[in-house]
């Protein structure tokens, strides 16, 4: 936007309208916008898209920085979960195609290996599962040990289900900094995607996390028939939980779930969550995962990383493709965007 | 031949569903010789592939 555009649509901007007053609740002070605001943002005309992406665009840049985290990702435990969230494939409830399968160590350190040489500094490694059995924890241990003997050192992070208290301990033990669990959507939604488990007992997991000293990471999956209000109510619970990173996933339909009929969500809706999640949660790393490829595409994407976003995860996700690592970097090199570095994670 | 996305053969039906945008996210799920349901390992450069008849392919044998 140019200085006189900018100044124009400031001059015409009433003092309640919502992005005036997140230009100084948000911007200048810091304070995340409420539930109320959040709905406000998320009713916002179409012609003002571009002005709450630039908003947010500066949020990020005042209270994040430049920088960019990247991140790859890995299923080491496919299908054959036992839950029935409504959304995945990886179901053993539904009629998906998706086949159980595990990854052996030498893969993992291979997926590691591809993940640390696109320049991501975060490697996440992914179970679908209820929670971590003996069995999986200690593949998730040898697997750990095997990246780090092959000279690897990025950063470990974990998403197995549930935790025990113990199994958080051991985590930690193990040397994963970050763990990743998603809400997934509001609590007031959350029985209609889920009935296997609940709401708290996902947010029961996080407080254990936290308590022992990982990052914790949580978001979840926009598109699954959530209501505007229940958008504004998932940001707000997701302030409330303050977490490390909120990763942004758009619902891709999954053939053979409750969900495969579900339309994915329109682009400028998309776009004006990840301005809106931005104002709610200024200080959060805000990760594009998920579903942008469908629901953005290229010039979406990089709207995207102009209003708010600042982690992407590169490459595949854990049984769908994204696109090819590269173009995404090539789309922060044009962007002048800063991939962060291991060093300043470390 | 039968189609990777869905299992039912090319050329029966139009397979809207699984040439669409969405389908272009998905590795194959199926065995294109036998329709056999293949297990399947996504990694963050590629995938492979493996029918219990027919063996393994991989996303870098498919384009390369």
């Amino acid at each position: 936007m140019t200085a006189a555009a900018d100044e124009r649509t400031h001059d015409s901007a009433p003092a309640d309208d919502v992005l005036a007053v997140a230009r100084e609740q948000v911007l200048e002070r810091g304070v995340g916008l409420t539930e109320q605001q959040v709905l406000e943002v998320l009713r916002l005309a179409d012609d003002r898209l571009d002005d709450l992406l630039a908003l947010a665009h500066e949020v990020r840049m005042r209270w994040c920085g430049p920088e960019v985290e990247v991140e790859g990702i890995i299923s080491l435990k496919t299908g054959g979960c036992p839950e029935d969230c409504h959304f995945c494939s990886q179901s053993g409830r539904f009629p998906t195609p998706v086949r159980s399968a595990w990854l052996d160590i030498p893969g993992l350190v291979e997926a590691a290996r591809q993940t640390a040489l696109t320049g991501a500094t975060e490697f996440c490694i992914v179970a679908a599962v209820r929670g971590p059995d003996a069995r999986l924890l200690s593949q998730v241990r040898d697997g750990i040990k095997a990246i780090r003997e092959s000279g690897n050192d990025i950063q470990i992070a974990c998403s197995l289900g549930m935790l025990t208290q113990e199994q958080v301990d051991e985590l930690v033990a193990m040397g994963v900094h970050r763990y990743n669990h998603n809400l997934e959507t509001a609590r007031s939604h959350f029985p209609n995607v889920v009935t296997t488990h609940s709401w708290e007992e996902r947010w029961d997991t996080l407080r254990m996390v936290r308590e022992a000293g990982m990052e914790v990471c949580s978001g979840g999956i926009l598109g699954m028939g959530e209501t505007a209000e229940q958008r504004a109510e998932f940001a707000v619970q997701l302030a409330e939980l303050d977490p490390h990173e909120v990763p942004m996933n758009f619902l891709i339909p999954q053939p053979g779930t409750p969900y495969e009929a579900y339309e994915p969500i329109e682009g400028r809706e998309a776009l004006k969550l990840v301005g809106a999640f931005r104002l709610a949660l200024p200080r959060t790393m805000l990760r594009f995962a998920g579903g942008r490829e469908l629901t953005l595409g290229d010039l979406g994407a990089e709207k995207g990383m102009l209003g708010g976003v600042n982690a992407i995860i590169v490459g595949n996700y854990l049984t769908n493709l994204g696109r090819p690592a590269q173009r995404d970097l090539d789309m922060l090199a044009d962007l002048k965007m800063p991939i962060k570095a291991l060093s300043d994670t470390l | 031949m039968y189609c990777v996305h869905c299992g039912r053969p090319d050329a029966e039906g139009e397979h809207p569903g699984c040439r669409g945008p969405r389908a272009a996210l998905e590795p194959p799920r199926f065995c294109p010789d036998c329709a056999r349901r293949m297990v399947v390992q996504v990694t963050p450069v590629g995938w492979s592939a493996r029918c219990s008849r027919h063996g393994d392919t991989t996303s870098a044998a498919r384009t390369g």
